[in-house]
């Protein structure tokens, strides 16, 4: 390791492993893998569309799997003005 | 009871073909019988890889297609006895292999040896769901890097739902083999390091295998570098691989940064960069 790079370490492992984690979540979730979080999705939102004006975008599901325990994490933003009504 | 094995990976260049080799040479070393099957129709590399690219005369989709019988078509090492291969054709037609012709194949070479070695092509097509469709275990081979991790991310869930023991409820044992690792740049934070990929990936280890300079030496001289080499650090590698395969608890070592002297520090990197 020369003296400069010593100040300047290129450390980006850490950006790799987040940005990968990050993709996968959501391409094991949507990829095919299982049609699961998908449907889930659809049926979120149509059970909140009921109440709430929502976008379909606003509604994210995104599955995890892990070793011993998957987890299973859903996203809603609501907008601001339709609990304000 | 044999087993057969897949060597799959999504992403090309990541060192299947290099490893389905050492891990076939190993088990064989270790006294075991072994095929080695190469599934890259149109690309076959395995037996250049194996020094045996000029015994083959028939090839696996000669005997899919019935125009061979199996045994005409398996070449036998010539250093190790029981290590044999089964190579790929060079055809350009990709219908050639079909999953009828490849379960009768599978069959007849389980009766034969105790362990199958499926050498997958890279990608998600045919050739590479065919080589996995009937195995009882996998070796998902990946380097420290992104598309890497992404492409077996993938393969791991095609192995989930494509093959035949997965469609069945049975549970198909795959384990992650960690390939051009190179531990200075982990150190450094260029690279992810072992945990990185495990935890992303969360399958078992069944070893990690450094950047060398060994593996390219073997594959130059048709070696599995198990044979060429034993006593490097990659064949040391691949055996404890498979022994891990066999079933034996061998601790997975993480390969350590060799320190270089004040001189090759200065040096060596300068003239690196």
């Amino acid at each position: 390791m020369s003296f400069l790079n010593f100040f300047n370490r290129n450390r980006s492992a850490p950006v790799a492993r987040e940005r990968l984690q990050v993709l996968l979540a959501h391409e094991r979730a949507f990829a095919g893998r299982s049609d699961l979080a998908e449907r889930l999705q659809k049926e979120i939102l149509a059970a909140i569309a009921k109440h709430i004006p929502i976008e379909g975008d606003k509604v994210v599901v995104r599955l995890e799997r892990g070793e011993q325990v998957s987890t299973l994490e859903i996203d809603i933003e609501v907008p601001e003005q339709a609990l304000a009504r | 009871m044999s087993k057969v094995v897949v060597v799959t990976s999504g992403k090309g260049g990541v060192g299947k073909t290099t490893s389905s080799a050492a891990l076939g040479a190993a088990l064989a070393q270790a006294g075991q019988s072994v095929v080695v099957v190469d599934f890259d129709v149109g690309l076959r590399n395995l037996d250049l890889v194996m020094g045996a690219e000029r015994r083959v005369v028939f090839d696996l989709v000669n005997v899919v297609q019935g125009d061979a019988k199996l045994p005409q078509a398996l070449i036998r090492d010539k250093r190790l006895e029981t290590l044999w291969l089964l190579p790929a054709s060079q055809t350009r037609d990709k219908e050639a292999l079909t999953e009828d012709g490849v379960e009768k194949v599978m069959d007849g070479l389980r009766a034969r040896f105790d362990w199958i070695i499926c050498d997958s092509p890279a990608g998600i097509e045919k050739g590479a769901t065919l080589a996995m469709r009937f195995v009882d275990q996998a070796v998902v081979v990946t380097n420290p890097e992104v598309s890497s991790v992404r492409d077996s991310d993938r393969i791991i869930g095609l192995l989930d739902s494509k093959t035949r023991r997965a469609e069945g409820g049975e549970k198909l044992e795959k384990q992650l083999l960690l390939t051009r690792y190179d531990p200075a740049r982990a150190a450094r934070g260029e690279m992810m390091k072992v945990e990185d990929v495990l935890e992303i990936l969360a399958i078992p280890l069944l070893g990690i295998v450094s950047e060398s300079a060994d593996v390219l030496t073997a594959s130059n001289l048709g070696f599995p570098v198990t044979l060429h080499n034993p006593a490097s650090p990659a064949a040391r590698a691949y055996a404890d691989a498979a022994r891990r395969l066999m079933g034996e608890e061998v601790t997975v070592t993480t390969p350590k940064e060799k320190k270089a002297g004040l001189f090759g520090r200065l040096f060596g990197k300068r003239v690196a960069a």
